[in-house]
């Protein structure tokens, strides 16, 4: 396993695609943290980066890369290898590789920058996010053969996680502002990674302050060491159970 | 040596194999002929477990395949269309399925040299032509000194030249008691090489018989008139 793993990094690093992701990561965090003076800001604004563009370029890079090792899977399976090796050797060549520049990129200035619990809770999420985009895009792939198809799904699912959950809450807090919506919107909002993610962070800069009763809600529920140990437990879920899946789908797929 | 049972196999709704028994065993070098998707590639592809049949067991020396892969140990696999990563090099490829393999015996790389792969080794495979990465697929199959060979398609693609070094190779391999199945549509190229045909027609094998008792219920000499006479008798 460790040596297709292997191939499966060189692979990805040769591919320069990678590093110029590394690259704006990089840039980004630093001028952000550059131009604040204030950190608490300086982790907002890279918050709001982190979580749009590293869902999407985890998700689309490794679709793409899925459909493209078609034919190195295809190589694979005939020779004497098992399946789930194959497939978790892609996986984790995949993880490996983009969690490595999420870590180099946003990671090493985060740890300059603010070298504390919040800065940690950003490298974690950030990580848990990339790997779980991953894992979506890997069950993307398996879900059609076509791949602009499952491109394209990939594609729905980012937008939906990021913005039409979103938006959905919102119309759904409006609608409803009359009950004491607090706890159910706090529920349903552990259900999507990315703003399980954004509410972790936020708690940490302590911004929740602002936001009235329903920041005192969110901190009521995820501010203890109980709600963030759930808070990762889900994110361990949305990582565990995509792969899972697209493992079975894999072990019975005709080649 | 291998034993298909009742195997079923379909995409959809198309029915491709139809409750194919077999058995083959070593020693035997069988020629699998029948007309274009009647089955063949998707039988071959059942025992290398790259495709999973519907019903039915696939047996490799008594043993069932599903959940095992170190049968594929003893099988060379030549595919019709070899499908490779394409930004690597063919010594990549090499380099990388000897790796995976782990095989301690001799490296059998008469192939390699007589196709003259080693002096275009540093070739992306993307930039094969369609030849050269049958070469590089029919080096693959040979490579390990495998116990059965499966070659689809093998000479397809291949110019007279270098489809006659891959035949006097199949016939060395075969001499050394190996068990051999191939498919091909060119049934000229086959007679020397085979001591059976199944020939295969909408998923289903229509005859199985040994070369000798082909030519003597024929009363011909040539497997290609052989076949056609007998599929005459069969469809009246």
């Amino acid at each position: 396993m460790k040596k297709i793993t292997g191939f499966v990094i060189t692979d990805i690093l040769k591919n320069k695609i990678i590093l110029v992701y590394t690259i704006v990561l990089a840039v980004f965090s630093w001028s952000v943290f550059s131009l604040e003076d204030n950190t608490a800001k300086g982790v907002l604004s890279l918050l709001n980066v982190v979580l749009l563009t590293v869902p999407l370029v985890s998700i689309i890079f490794s679709n793409i890369y899925m459909y493209n090792s078609a034919e190195f899977v295809e190589l694979l399976v005939s020779q004497p290898i098992q399946r789930k090796t194959i497939w978790v050797s892609l996986f984790t060549g995949l993880v490996i590789a983009m969690n490595m520049a999420y870590l180099i990129g946003v990671g090493i200035p985060v740890l300059i920058f603010v070298p504390d619990m919040t800065g940690m809770i950003i490298i974690l999420t950030g990580m848990m996010i990339t790997t779980i985009f991953i894992s979506i895009a890997v069950l993307c792939s398996i879900l059609s053969r076509d791949k602009a198809r499952g491109i394209g799904i990939a594609i729905m699912t980012w937008l939906f996680l990021t913005l039409i959950y979103d938006g959905l809450l919102l119309f759904l807090m409006f609608q409803f502002s009359d009950y004491p919506i607090e706890k159910p919107m706090a529920i349903f909002s552990a259900l999507n990674p990315i703003d399980l993610a954004r509410i972790m962070v936020l708690l940490q800069v302590d911004v929740s302050a602002l936001m009235g009763y329903t920041g005192a809600i969110f901190k009521h529920i995820f501010g203890t060491s109980f709600g963030l140990s759930v808070s990762f437990g889900l994110m361990l879920l949305w990582i565990m159970i995509p792969f899972l899946i697209s493992l079975q789908k894999f072990k019975n797929k005709d080649l | 040596m291998i034993e298909l049972i009742d195997i079923k196999k379909s995409f959809g709704k198309t029915e491709v194999l139809k409750n194919i028994s077999l058995q083959l065993d070593a020693g035997q070098s069988i020629g699998l002929i029948g007309p274009n998707a009647c089955g063949k590639t998707t039988m071959i592809k059942a025992i290398l477990s790259m495709v999973i049949p519907t019903e039915g067991k696939i047996l490799f020396n008594g043993n069932n395949i599903i959940g095992d892969v170190a049968y594929k140990n003893h099988i060379g696999y030549m595919p019709q269309i070899g499908r490779y990563p394409e930004n690597m090099s063919i010594i990549q490829v090499v380099n990388m399925i000897k790796n995976i393999r782990k095989y301690s015996g001799q490296i059998d790389q008469e192939l390699w040299y007589a196709f003259g792969l080693d002096r275009v080794s540093d070739k992306k495979m993307r930039t094969l032509s369609g030849g050269t990465t049958q070469k590089v697929s029919a080096t693959l199959a040979f490579l390990f000194n495998p116990d059965i060979l499966i070659l689809d398609e093998p000479t397809a693609g291949l110019d007279p030249l270098s489809a006659e070094v891959l035949r006097d190779k199949i016939i060395k391999e075969r001499k050394k008691g190996k068990l051999i199945l191939i498919t091909s549509h060119l049934l000229n190229e086959l007679d020397e090489l085979l001591s059976h045909v199944i020939f295969m027609q909408d998923g289903e094998i229509i005859l199985y018989k040994t070369i000798e008792d082909l030519y003597a219920e024929t009363g011909e000499a040539k497997i290609s008139k052989a076949i056609g006479n007998l599929l005459k008798s069969i469809m009246k």
